[in-house]
């Protein structure tokens, strides 16, 4: 340490390894954080359902999406991912998850909310399977930190259902 | 910086961040706020980079005392030992 440039680069490598603890540090306080969210999601009208011309079916629905996500902030938030994805079965996959909706929440104000929405992606299936099918609504949040490890979870809801004929 | 100065500087360098580290963890964790750590945290480094970088007159006072040139030309140097043969090594 016999220069100010030795000290200098010294100092400075230090402080950054330790700057890197600390961010490590902070990515695991997040696990301390129990998180109570809810959601509710209601199917206020089938604006259309029909078969495309390639075949596929098609429908487009208005929902209501209100949802309490704040417990899922913590100081290490930076914002937190949420989409809605409609899932079901045919006989052609197991499981299709479908994405309605998304949407990103920058604050933890912002977290309790309530919209009014028509599907932003379009719901399409991979054939025409829809006609009566009965699906579950998903909402997914992804938790994404300033520094660290990212959170996904999701609430299933169950007990929707798409009408028997086109409209 | 003379050598005492110098082993001074660096403990206290080492000491002084990991508590700024500290005190800026839990600032932020108290307060909520990953800024507000960030910033007790700069702050520190900014601090700690004051007191022991610079060649302050404190850290001088054992200082070595170097030998005169004059006086080192009245002395032989010390011989270094030189091998004059080379073992031959077969690759």
């Amino acid at each position: 340490m016999h220069s100010f440039g030795y000290r200098l680069n010294g100092l400075l490598t230090f402080a950054v390894t330790i700057l890197a603890l600390m961010c490590a540090i902070t990515s695991l306080s997040d696990n301390f954080n129990t998180p109570s969210p809810s959601a509710e999601i209601k199917i206020i009208n089938i604006n259309w359902f029909q078969k495309q011309p390639q075949g596929h079916d098609e429908v487009s629905l208005m929902m209501n999406v209100s949802a309490d996500l704040q417990s899922l902030f913590t100081w290490n938030t930076k914002q937190v991912f949420i989409f809605v994805a409609a899932e079901y079965g045919t006989p052609k996959n197991s499981l299709n998850q479908v994405s309605l909706w998304d949407a990103i929440i920058p604050a933890k104000e912002n977290a309790k909310f309530w919209i009014h929405t028509s599907n932003k992606y379009r719901f399409v299936d991979q054939g025409n399977n829809l006609r009566g099918k009965k699906f579950n609504l998903t909402m997914h949040w992804h938790v994404m930190p300033k520094t660290g490890k990212m959170f996904a979870d999701k609430i299933v809801l169950t007990g929707y259902s798409l009408p028997e004929e086109y409209r | 910086m003379d050598w005492q100065g110098q082993n001074l500087v660096e403990q206290i360098m080492q000491i002084m961040l990991l508590v700024f580290a500290v005190i800026a963890f839990v600032a932020g964790y108290v307060l909520g706020s990953f800024q507000m750590m960030m910033i007790v945290y700069a702050g520190g480094v900014t601090l700690t980079a004051l007191i022991t970088v610079p060649n302050w007159p404190l850290f001088n006072r054992h200082p070595l005392n170097w030998l005169d040139p004059s006086e080192a030309e009245k002395h032989s140097k010390p011989q270094v030992a030189v091998s004059l043969k080379k073992k031959g090594t077969k690759k």
